[in-house]
C-alpha cells in the first residue's frame, strides 16, 4: 500500500510540532491505549497501575495519558495516531488487537517508539512484550493439586488461544504432579470479561464437582460464586485481595511496572532498541500473589519452592516426558518446549480430557 | 458424563431471573401498545443504583428498591418523550438504552472495585429474588388477564382511539405501565450487580436488555410464555457451559444462536395463525409502536 | 392547559431549527453534567465539538470524521427509505455484519491472487449479503405479517454469533497463531480499501456514502418510487390507491436498506477495520438509526447528523486523551443529543394552542 504521501505528510507535520526527545528540560511524554476500562479489576487496572508506578518513579520527567476502551480496528489506529500527534514520545498499546493498528501507525511515525503488548509484529520503532503468564499458572497449579478434596480442579477459559492453552495445560501438568488423581475440567467464555458468564461458568465447573477453579477472564464473578459456594479460586491479572483470604488463596499478578519502568529509561537515556521480549516469574513480570493462611504451610511452601526453580530457570514447566492428549509424542524425558512452540500451541496434553475447541 | 437436571435447573432459575424481571416489565409496557426498547438502558440504571444503594446500606434489600425507583426514573425520560411530546418509540428507545449505558458508566467509577453485601439466602436455598421474580408471573398474568385494571390496559394496547373513545385514559395508563417496565427492567439490572456478580461494571448487563425484548417476543406477550422463554434464553447458556464442563464438545457460538432463531419462528408462527384467519391469542398488541395523540 | 394541533406539513424553519436547538442543549446539560463530575465544563464541550475541527491537530482528525462517518451515512441513507415508508429496519448492524463477512469471504477465497475483479466482486458480494439478510425480514413481513422490527432485531444477535463463528473458524487467519480474526486485508492490495487521496479519510465506502445521498435524494423528490415511499408512510390506506404495492415497497426498503448496510460492512472489512474479528459489528447499524432520526430522513440533514455524530465520537476521544474525560461520555452525548432532538422534534409536527 503507497502511504509514502502519507509518511511525507506525517513527517512534515512532526517537525512542525515536536522538539527534541532528549532536551533534558522537556518532559518525555508517554501514552497508553487500553482495550478495556481502567476501572476493569483485571487486565487494563494492571496496566494503568504500571503506568502510575512510571510516573511515581520518574516523577517530573515524564507525562502519561492514556485513552480507555478503545476498540479494535480503525478507532485503535485513530487513537494511537492522536497520541503521536499530541507529542507522545513512547507509546503503549495493551492488547493483542491493537496489533496492525500499531503496524499502521509506526510505519507513519518512524521517530516515536511503539511497545506493543501480546504481539508479534515488530519493527525497528515497534517493540513486543509478554509475559509468561503460564509460569505463574504452574505455581498456582500445584497448589490447586495439592487443595482439592474432590480431586476436580477447573479452569474458566476466555478464548482458546495459545496463551491460554499454555496456561490450562501448565496448571494441569503441575497439579498432577502432585496429585495424580486430578482431573481438569475446562468452560470458554468466549469473552476477556463479563461477569454474568464468568460466574455461570464458575457455576458449571462447581456443579461439575469442581472445587478448586483458575480463571483466564478478568471480573471477580468467578470468586464471588465461589464464596457462595464453598469453592476456591484465584486472582486474576490483578490480586483480587478483597476475596482473600477465601476464595482467593493466591493470584497470578500482571506486574508490567517493572518492564514500563525499564523500558521509559532506556527511552531517556537513548538505549531503546525494538526487541521481542517474554517475561516471565525471573524478570518481575508474573508475581505470584500473597498465598493465604487458608493453605497449609507446607503446600505453601511447595509452592514457593517451585516459584523459586522457576525464577531460576531451573525449572521450566514444560519439560518432557510430556505427550499430546490425542498420545502422540510430544517432548522427550528432560526436553524443553521452545518458544515457538508454546506461542503456537493448540493442543491438550496428554490427561486432559476436555475436547479442545475447534 | 452426568449431569444433575436438578444442580442444572437451580443454575437456571439464577441466570434467568434477571431476563424475567425485564422481560415481564416490558411485556406489560408493550401490552399497553408501547415498545420501549430501552430495556437495557433501564437495566443497567438499576444495576448501578441497586448497587450503590447495597453498598451505602449494607442491605440487598435496599439496593432493590432503589434499583426500581432508578429504572422507572429513567423510563419516565422515555415516557415524557414518547407520551407527551410524541416522539418515535424506536429511536427514543434507542436513545434511552444508549443514555443508560453512559450516564452509569460515568457515575460507577467510584464504584468499580467494591463488594457488594451478600444476598440473604430463602427457602430451598434460593434467595428470595429468584421467588420473588417467579411470583410475579402469576401475578402479572392475574392482573393483565383477571383484573379490570389490566383489561383497560390491554384495550389500550389493542386499539388505542377506540379506548380514548370509551373514555379510557390511554396516557395514563401507559405511562403506569412504562413506569413498572423501567422499575422491573431496574429490579433485573439489580439482580446481576447484586446477586450474581456481586460487583459492579460498566456495560456489565451485556445485552440482557436486548435478550428481554426478545423473550417478549417469543412469550406472545403472555407472562407464563416469559417464563419458558427466560428459562430457555437463560437455560442455552447455563446449559452449554455446563456441557463444556462436563466434558461435552460443544459448538458454542451456534447453540448460542439457538434461542434466536428459536425466538423468529414463534414469531413467523404467530403471525401466521393471525394472518391467515386462525385467531386466538398471541398476536402482537394491535397499537404496538404507534404514537397515540387524541384529536380531541 | 396547552393543547397540540397537528400541522399539516412541517415548517422548514422548524426542521431547521430542531436540530441545532437539539445540539445547544445537549452543550448545555453535558456541561453541567461534566461539572457536576468534576470536569471544567467549556473544555470539555470545546474539546469535543471544537478541537477536531479546529484545534492543533485538526488537520489530521477532520478526514477522520469522514472515515467515521461514512459508514453511518451509508447505512442511514438506505434506511431513511424505509422508515419514511413506515418501514422499520432495525437490524441494519445484522446486515452490516454479513454484508462483511460475504466481501471478506470472496477476498480470501481469491487469496492471494491479484486482480483487478477482486474489489468489485467483494463490493457485489456485500451487497447481496446485506440485501439477502434484509429480505429476510422482509419476506417474514410479507408471508406472515411477522413484524420487520423484532426480526431484523433478532437477526442482528444471530449475525454477531456468525460473526463469532467465522472469526474463529472458516475465516480464521491460518498465519494467526490461533488467534481468532481474519487475514488482515488492508495487506491485501487487491482486496483492501485505501484512502484515495493521502491524508484525506477518503476512501471508497465514503464515495459511496455520498453516493448514496445523492441517489436518495433523487429517488426520493424526483422518482415515482419516492412518491410511494411518502405516501405509504403518510397514509398507508391511500397509498394503496396511489399504486403502491406494499409488499413489494417492503422487500425494496429492506432489501435496498440491507444492500446499502452490507455495502458499509465491505468497506469497512476492506478498510479501516481490515479483518473479520468476532466483534466486528461494532454498532454502526444502531447508529446510523439515530444519523437518520437526526437527519429527519433527508439526504442533506443524514450527511450533516452523520457528520455531527462522527464529531461526537472523535471530539470524545479526544476529550478522553486530553482531559481524562470517561469514554462512556460520549454514548451520554449521543443520547442525549436524541433524546433532545426528539422532543424538540414536536415543534416541527404540532403547533401548540392554548386551550381555550
Amino acid at each position: 500500500m503507497k502511504r509514502r504521501t502519507l509518511l511525507g505528510s506525517a513527517a512534515a507535520l512532526m517537525a512542525a510540532s515536536t522538539l527534541p526527545s532528549f532536551a533534558q528540560d522537556e518532559k518525555l511524554k508517554i501514552g497508553f491505549i487500553y482495550v478495556g476500562p481502567v476501572g476493569d479489576g483485571g487486565w487494563t487496572y494492571q496496566h494503568d497501575l504500571a503506568r502510575k508506578a512510571v510516573e511515581a518513579e520518574y516523577g517530573d520527567k515524564v507525562e502519561t495519558t492514556f485513552i480507555e476502551s478503545v476498540p479494535e480496528g480503525a478507532d485503535a489506529e485513530r487513537a494511537l495516531t492522536q497520541l503521536a500527534l499530541a507529542g507522545n514520545k513512547l507509546i503503549f498499546a495493551t492488547s493483542f488487537g491493537f496489533m496492525d493498528a500499531t503496524v499502521n501507525v509506526a510505519k507513519k511515525f518512524p521517530d516515536i517508539k511503539f511497545e506493543h503488548a501480546t504481539g508479534y509484529k515488530r519493527a525497528d520503532n515497534l517493540a513486543t512484550y509478554d509475559a509468561r503468564f503460564y509460569e505463574g499458572r504452574a505455581v498456582i497449579g500445584t497448589i490447586a493439586g495439592r487443595m482439592t478434596k474432590s480431586n476436580k480442579i477447573g479452569y474458566i477459559g476466555s478464548f482458546p488461544i495459545p496463551e491460554v492453552v499454555q496456561g490450562i495445560n501448565s496448571a494441569y501438568i503441575h497439579a498432577k504432579k502432585v496429585n495424580p488423581d486430578v482431573e481438569m475440567k475446562v468452560v470458554w467464555v468466549y469473552s476477556w470479561f463479563d461477569p454474568a458468564k464468568e460466574a455461570d461458568a464458575a457455576a458449571a465447573l462447581i456443579a461439575e464437582g469442581v472445587d478448586v477453579f483458575m480463571q483466564h477472564t478478568d471480573s471477580t464473578a468467578p470468586l464471588a460464586k465461589a464464596q457462595e459456594a464453598g469453592a476456591l479460586g484465584f486472582g486474576q491479572a490483578s490480586d483480587m485481595a478483597a476475596f482473600a483470604p477465601s476464595p482467593r488463596i493466591s493470584s497470578i499478578v500482571d506486574n508490567w511496572a517493572p518492564y514500563y519502568i525499564k523500558r521509559v529509561g532506556q527511552v531517556l537515556d537513548g538505549s531503546w532498541q525494538s526487541q521481542g521480549v517474554w517475561l516471565g516469574i525471573g524478570d518481575g513480570e508474573v508475581v505470584i500473589g500473597e498465598i493465604t493462611e487458608a493453605v497449609p504451610a507446607e503446600v505453601k511452601a511447595e509452592a514457593e519452592a517451585l516459584k523459586a526453580q522457576i525464577a531460576s530457570g531451573e525449572h521450566h514447566p514444560f519439560t518432557g516426558p510430556l505427550k499430546k492428549q490425542d498420545g502422540s509424542d510430544w517432548l522427550a524425558e528432560g526436553q524443553k518446549a521452545t518458544d515457538e512452540e508454546l506461542s503456537g500451541m493448540n493442543f491438550y496434553v496428554e490427561g486432559i480430557t476436555a475436547p479442545m475447541p475447534k | 458424563m452426568m449431569i444433575d437436571p436438578i444442580a442444572v435447573f437451580v443454575l437456571l432459575l439464577g441466570a434467568a431471573t434477571p431476563i424475567l424481571f425485564a422481560a415481564l416489565g416490558e411485556l406489560v409496557v408493550e401490552r399497553a401498545g408501547v415498545l420501549n426498547l430501552g430495556v437495557e438502558g433501564m437495566m443497567i440504571g438499576g444495576a448501578l443504583a441497586g448497587f450503590a444503594a447495597a453498598n451505602a446500606t449494607g442491605s440487598p434489600a435496599a439496593g432493590f428498591v432503589a434499583a426500581a425507583l432508578a429504572g422507572a426514573a429513567l423510563s419516565m425520560i422515555f415516557a415524557l418523550l414518547t407520551q407527551f411530546l410524541l416522539s418515535n418509540q424506536v429511536a427514543t428507545g434507542l436513545a434511552l438504552t444508549l443514555f443508560g449505558l453512559g450516564l452509569t458508566a460515568m457515575f460507577g467509577k467510584p464504584y468499580e472495585g467494591v463488594k457488594a453485601p451478600p444476598m440473604m439466602a430463602g427457602p430451598l436455598g434460593l434467595n428470595l429474588m429468584i421467588w420473588l421474580g417467579l411470583l410475579m408471573v402469576p401475578l402479572v398474568w392475574w392482573f393483565l388477564m383477571r383484573s379490570r385494571a389490566g383489561l383497560v390496559l390491554r384495550a389500550v394496547g389493542e386499539n388505542h382511539d377506540a379506548a380514548h373513545g370509551l373514555g379510557y385514559p390511554v396516557r395514563a395508563v401507559r405511562i403506569g405501565a412504562i413506569a413498572f417496565g423501567g422499575a422491573m427492567a431496574g429490579l433485573g439490572g439489580a439482580y446481576i450487580s447484586i446477586a450474581t456478580v456481586l460487583q459492579w461494571t460498566e456495560g456489565m448487563t451485556a445485552g440482557a436488555g436486548w435478550i428481554a425484548l426478545a423473550i417478549v417476543v417469543f412469550a406472545q406477550w403472555n407472562p407464563w410464555g416469559a417464563l419458558a422463554g427466560a428459562w430457555l434464553f437463560g437455560g442455552v447458556t447455563v446449559l452449554q457451559l455446563r456441557l463444556q464442563a462436563a466434558g461435552v464438545a460443544v459448538p458454542v457460538q451456534l447453540l448460542s444462536m439457538a434461542p434466536y432463531l428459536a425466538t423468529i419462528i414463534v414469531l413467523v408462527l404467530i403471525s401466521a395463525r393471525q394472518k391467515f384467519g386462525r385467531s386466538g391469542g398471541g398476536a402482537a398488541p394491535g397499537s404496538l409502536g404507534r404514537p397515540f395523540h387524541a384529536l380531541r | 392547559m396547552f393543547r397540540l394541533e397537528p400541522r399539516a406539513s412541517a415548517p422548514l424553519l422548524w426542521q431547521v431549527a430542531t436540530p441545532i436547538m437539539a445540539v445547544i442543549a445537549t452543550m448545555i446539560v453535558g456541561g453541567l453534567l461534566f461539572a457536576a463530575l468534576g470536569f471544567d465544563p467549556v473544555a470539555s464541550i470545546r474539546t469535543i465539538f471544537w478541537d477536531p475541527l479546529f484545534g492543533p491537530a485538526a488537520s489530521y482528525s477532520r478526514p477522520q470524521l469522514l472515515v467515521k462517518a461514512g459508514p453511518l451515512i451509508l447505512i442511514a441513507a438506505g434506511l431513511s427509505l424505509g422508515f419514511r415508508a413506515g418501514i422499520w429496519n432495525i437490524g441494519a448492524e445484522g446486515q452490516y455484519i454479513i454484508g462483511g463477512i460475504c466481501g471478506a469471504a470472496v477476498a480470501l477465497a481469491a487469496y492471494p491472487l491479484e486482480a483487478f475483479w477482486i474489489f468489485p466482486a467483494m463490493i457485489l458480494a456485500g451487497a447481496l449479503g446485506g440485501c439477502a439478510w434484509g429480505l429476510i425480514p422482509a419476506m417474514l413481513r410479507n408471508w406472515f405479517g411477522a413484524s420487520e422490527i423484532l426480526v431484523s432485531l433478532m437477526l442482528v444477535y444471530v449475525a454477531q454469533r456468525i460473526a463469532a463463528w467465522m472469526a474463529f473458524g472458516p475465516l480464521k487467519n491460518p498465519e494467526g497463531f490461533n488467534f481468532p480474526g481474519s487475514r488482515n486485508l488492508q495487506q491485501y492490495p487487491a482486496a483492501s480499501n485505501p484512502e484515495l487521496i493521502a491524508n484525506t479519510g477518503l476512501h471508497w465506502g465514503v464515495i459511496a456514502a455520498v453516493l448514496a445521498l445523492a441517489v436518495t435524494w433523487f429517488v426520493m423528490s424526483r422518482h415515482m418510487l419516492g412518491f410511494h415511499i411518502r405516501t405509504a408512510g403518510a397514509a398507508p390506506r391511500a397509498a394503496r390507491f396511489a399504486g403502491v404495492r406494499p409488499e413489494r415497497l417492503v422487500a425494496l426498503c429492506l432489501g435496498v436498506s440491507g444492500a446499502l448496510a452490507g455495502f458499509a460492512g465491505l468497506f469497512e472489512a476492506a478498510g479501516p477495520a481490515g479483518q473479520i474479528t468476532e466483534n466486528f459489528g461494532s454498532g454502526y447499524g444502531f447508529t446510523a438509526i439515530i444519523v437518520a432520526f437526526l437527519g429527519r430522513l433527508h439526504p442533506l440533514g443524514i450527511l450533516l447528523a452523520g457528520l455531527l455524530l462522527a464529531l461526537t465520537y472523535i471530539g470524545g476521544e479526544l476529550a478522553q486523551m486530553m482531559l481524562q474525560l470517561p469514554a462512556a461520555t460520549v454514548q451520554v452525548f449521543q443520547g442525549m443529543l436524541l433524546f433532545f432532538l426528539l422532543g424538540f422534534d414536536l415543534l416541527t409536527r404540532y403547533r401548540i394552542r392554548r386551550r381555550a
